[in-house]
């Protein structure tokens, strides 16, 4: 609790996540070329999960940071989940 | 009364978590602002894939990929700023920040350049050209232009923070003890990045 | 106790070095925000009642009374938009949360004391936005406060003027619960672990998440709406593809939670109230601040039940229903607690008590009324009938209105420092009780009957109940003009309060009224459970 538990992280981990992210939006631009059908958007999407997971974890920290954030950002996410959820079961079932 | 000065003046009660958390907190609010913003976009696309799929092949996915990678780099940039401010590298992280600046830049030129295309072609909300389109074209270019349009006003305010954070550096506002007000502004560049990683493959990606 | 007079009160001690009336504006001290917004508050409920007197005047008769149609459809939609955005949702937090919250855990201040009085400031942006939005040329908005889509953006009023400003406001509300939060995490005392906050502070912590999830959620539903007016892209037009019933579904993603917004910092101040005034620790603690979060949570599952006779799926439409019966349970978890802390207590039948026991009694109403239009049959007989009208003024007005006032009597000594007049207090109450049953019972009957809502003009079998009703508005209103005349009057002219009128043990009572500046000469350790009545002979020896 005592102020920042800074963690230091070296200017190499930082290139290599931004080296990761620049290849997932290669891999997700070239296979949106190719012809998947319905998996398209669900493989897109994944990317772009795993690249936004990268994002929060190292670039904002939140790996390192109090863990009552990671507590915050489930909460918001699950709202998120839940409000499209029941909107669906509208949509859906029209 | 004018002589009490207060003693909450005097008190320098600095909590850099609690500033966190409240910075968390309003990144919260954006994701659930944009988030309604996809829930219209997703109920959209459900119910006119077709359309979205042919108004999606009319985006420019070059320019959208090259955004991408120069958000994406911003972010990488902003990142260094505070790891070398946090090293006590002052002159490197306003480098990094004049970077971000600079990219962020790019982001809007390309933006200027897309959107300037597509209304030089007729197509922006209520034009007779996109009115003539099906419904679902419609509905997939407004969608473009009002969550590209609310994003890029993100991108400018980021940049408007960041040219804060740059004059705060220089005045020894900021300081390699005292930067977690960086941290939160590098913490707001990141979530308009996130968001641009999803609108991305939602926009320029449908081929 | 007695050292009352010694410690400066936070009236005569400033945060910064104006005086008079600049002191108070660019205070950074959250009492006196607190009293800012009870100020700015107060002024809009006044404004409210006025105009909800005036719409059942018209009412008092079939045919025209005193005003036209447009008229009256503009003033049932600026008192549902001001008494929602600019009463019902601040009201609670924004005053009492905002000048008990931080001594009820022990803290200075709020977290982000500046920001604190930015969101009062955007609060009155939003508030001039809206009057403002009278004033223009196109008149007031006339859409009702839901503004639904497709006649929002079709009429000529100045909506989007008034819906800009709901944006703001929505700001404000965001700005206080961001606040909250990190002071609750952040601020408490050494000693003060979350289950040793008092109940108002977790029923304001779980408001305001509710306040941070969903309010961006409208702000971008008003946004789109705007943009529709302005550009008319399409989104929710039906004729471009749109859809209005998503529209729907988005306001009532915010608007739904948004009652839980109004409802929970009241549960809270029951919570406080109770055990009180019956001398006895509150029954089930760890239950009441759970469902307190588990009501933030399942209000976020029941939106679509506003919509049962939009058009949206069948499939929907059960499952929403059933979802709906859910909120019944924590609801019922905090009355059956509270009913059982008073089961052989010594109760004290003070005025906040019996403030506290008018609210059980409509709000039972309230809440009973809440499951027949939760279930999906019943629904559609009363959908958009009076008894919906009856229903959330039970809930919001007999509920969180009713609060209001238990509140405001509750700590008034200790926010000002004087003491009111028992009597007229007690008064005060039993006319309130009659004024409100008689206004707003005759509704469910009237809907029952088939009274539609919003209507400006009724069938002759209906005279008799709209009577009644505008009756009881008079005596409502009369003695909500009672209750504030007699709190001016103490306020002048009341007797000294002690730092302990009630007999309370959370923490403001431990401290001088007024409190001082800093809320504690010295910082409290606590040690003692939060309703730990056994504290209150130490506090004495004092």
């Amino acid at each position: 609790m005592s102020g920042n538990s800074k963690h230091h992280i070296s200017y190499g981990t930082y290139i290599l996540v931004w080296l990761a992210l620049l290849a997932f939006t290669t891999i997700t631009v070239t296979i949106a070329g190719v012809n998947l059908g319905r998996y398209t958007l669900f493989i897109a999407l994944t990317i772009a999960a795993i690249k936004s997971a990268l994002v929060i974890n190292i670039f904002m920290h939140i790996k390192f940071d109090e863990p009552i954030f990671k507590v915050f950002l489930g909460i918001s996410g699950a709202t998120l989940l839940v409000i499209f959820f029941l909107t669906f079961i509208d949509f859906l079932y029209r | 009364m004018s002589n009490h000065i207060g003693a909450a003046d005097h008190q320098v009660h600095r909590d850099d978590v609690g500033a966190k958390m409240g910075m968390w907190l309003f990144l919260f609010t954006e994701i659930l602002l944009f988030g309604g913003m996809f829930l219209v976009y997703a109920v959209y696309r459900y119910q006119f894939p077709d359309q979205f799929h042919l108004a999606g092949m009319e985006l420019n996915t070059g320019i959208g990929t090259l955004n991408t990678i120069v958000l994406l780099t911003s972010s990488l940039t902003v990142v260094l700023a505070i790891g070398a401010l946090q090293k006590g590298n002052k002159f490197l992280s306003l480098i990094f920040l004049y970077a971000t600046i600079l990219l962020a830049l790019m982001f809007m030129v390309n933006k200027y350049f897309e959107w300037s295309t597509k209304i030089s072609h007729g197509i922006y909300p209520g034009s007779p050209e996109l009115l003539a389109k099906p419904n679902g074209q419609i509905l997939f270019f407004g969608l473009y232009y009002i969550m590209t349009g609310l994003h890029g006003l993100h991108v400018l305010i980021g940049m408007i923070v960041i040219a804060y954070m740059i004059a705060f550096i220089h005045k020894g506002k900021v300081t390699p003890d005292n930067h977690v007000i960086l941290e939160n502004s590098g913490l707001y560049w990141h979530l308009v990045d996130l968001i641009w990683i999803f609108l991305f493959p939602l926009f320029y990606l449908i081929q | 106790m007695a050292d009352a007079v010694a410690v400066k009160s936070f009236y005569q001690k400033s945060t910064n070095r104006h005086t008079g009336i600049l002191s108070w504006l660019m205070t950074k001290d959250h009492k006196r925000i607190g009293l800012m917004y009870m100020m700015a508050i107060l002024t809009f409920f006044v404004v409210g009642i006025i105009i909800g007197l005036l719409m059942r005047w018209e009412l008092i008769s079939p045919g025209r009374t005193i005003m036209d149609a447009q008229t009256y459809n503009q003033l049932f939609t600026l008192h549902g938009v001001i008494m929602i955005f600019l009463f019902i949702i601040p009201g609670l937090p924004a005053i009492f949360g905002n000048f008990f919250l931080p001594i009820h855990i022990g803290a200075e201040d709020v977290a982000f004391p500046r920001l604190n009085l930015l969101s009062w400031y955007v609060y009155i942006i939003g508030a001039v936005m809206v009057l403002v939005s009278l004033f223009l040329p196109g008149g007031p908005i006339d859409t009702g406060w839901t503004f639904y889509i497709p006649y929002s953006v079709r009429s000529t009023t100045n909506v989007s003027m008034a819906l800009f400003s709901a944006f703001v406001l929505g700001f404000s509300s965001i700005l206080t619960g961001l606040n909250f939060i990190v002071t609750v995490h952040r601020m408490r005392a050494p000693g003060m672990g979350f289950f040793k906050m008092p109940l108002f502070v977790w029923s304001t912590y779980a408001t305001a998440w509710i306040q941070i999830i969903a309010t961006p959620v409208i702000a971008i539903t008003i946004l789109l709406v705007i943009l529709e007016r302005a550009f008319g892209v399409g989104i929710f037009d039906p004729a471009l593809g749109g859809d209005p019933i998503l529209f729907q579904h988005m306001f009532w993603i915010y608007s739904h939670p948004a009652v839980y917004i109004m409802i929970l910092p009241a549960m809270g101040v029951v919570s406080e109230i109770i055990p009180t005034f019956a001398r006895r620790t509150i029954f089930g603690y760890k239950a009441i601040a759970m469902s307190s979060l588990a009501i933030a949570f399942v209000g976020y599952l029941v939106w679509a039940h506003h919509m049962f006779s939009s058009g949206m799926s069948d499939t929907a439409r059960w499952i929403f229903s059933l979802l709906t019966f859910i909120v019944a349970l924590p609801s019922g978890v905090k009355i059956f607690n509270w009913v059982a802390t008073m089961y052989k207590g010594s109760i004290d039948p003070q005025p906040p008590f019996l403030w506290v026991m008018n609210f059980i009694f409509l709000f039972s109403i309230g809440g009973l009324t809440g499951l027949v239009l939760g279930a999906l049959s019943t629904d559609i007989h009363l959908t958009d009938t009076y008894f919906v009208v009856a229903h959330f003024h039970y809930v919001m007005f007999g509920g969180t209105g009713t609060i209001f006032f238990a509140a405001l009597h509750y700590w008034f000594p200790k926010m000002f420092g004087k003491m009111y007049n028992m009597t007229f207090a007690r008064i005060a109450v039993v006319l309130y009780f009659i004024g409100f049953n008689m206004l707003y019972f005759p509704k469910f009957i009237m809907g029952y009957m088939g009274m539609p809502r919003r209507y400006y003009d009724y069938l002759p079998q209906f005279t008799i109940y709209q009577e009644i009703s505008t009756i009881g508005s008079w005596i409502l209103a009369g003695t909500i003009f009672f209750i504030i005349g007699y709190l001016i009057h103490a306020l002048v002219k009341g007797e000294k309060a002690t730092s302990n009128p009630w007999g309370g043990v959370t923490l403001e009572w431990h401290i001088p009224s007024p409190p001082p500046l800093e809320n504690f000469v010295s910082v409290p350790t606590i040690t003692h459970e939060p309703y730990d009545f056994s504290q209150l002979k130490e506090m004495k020896d004092e």
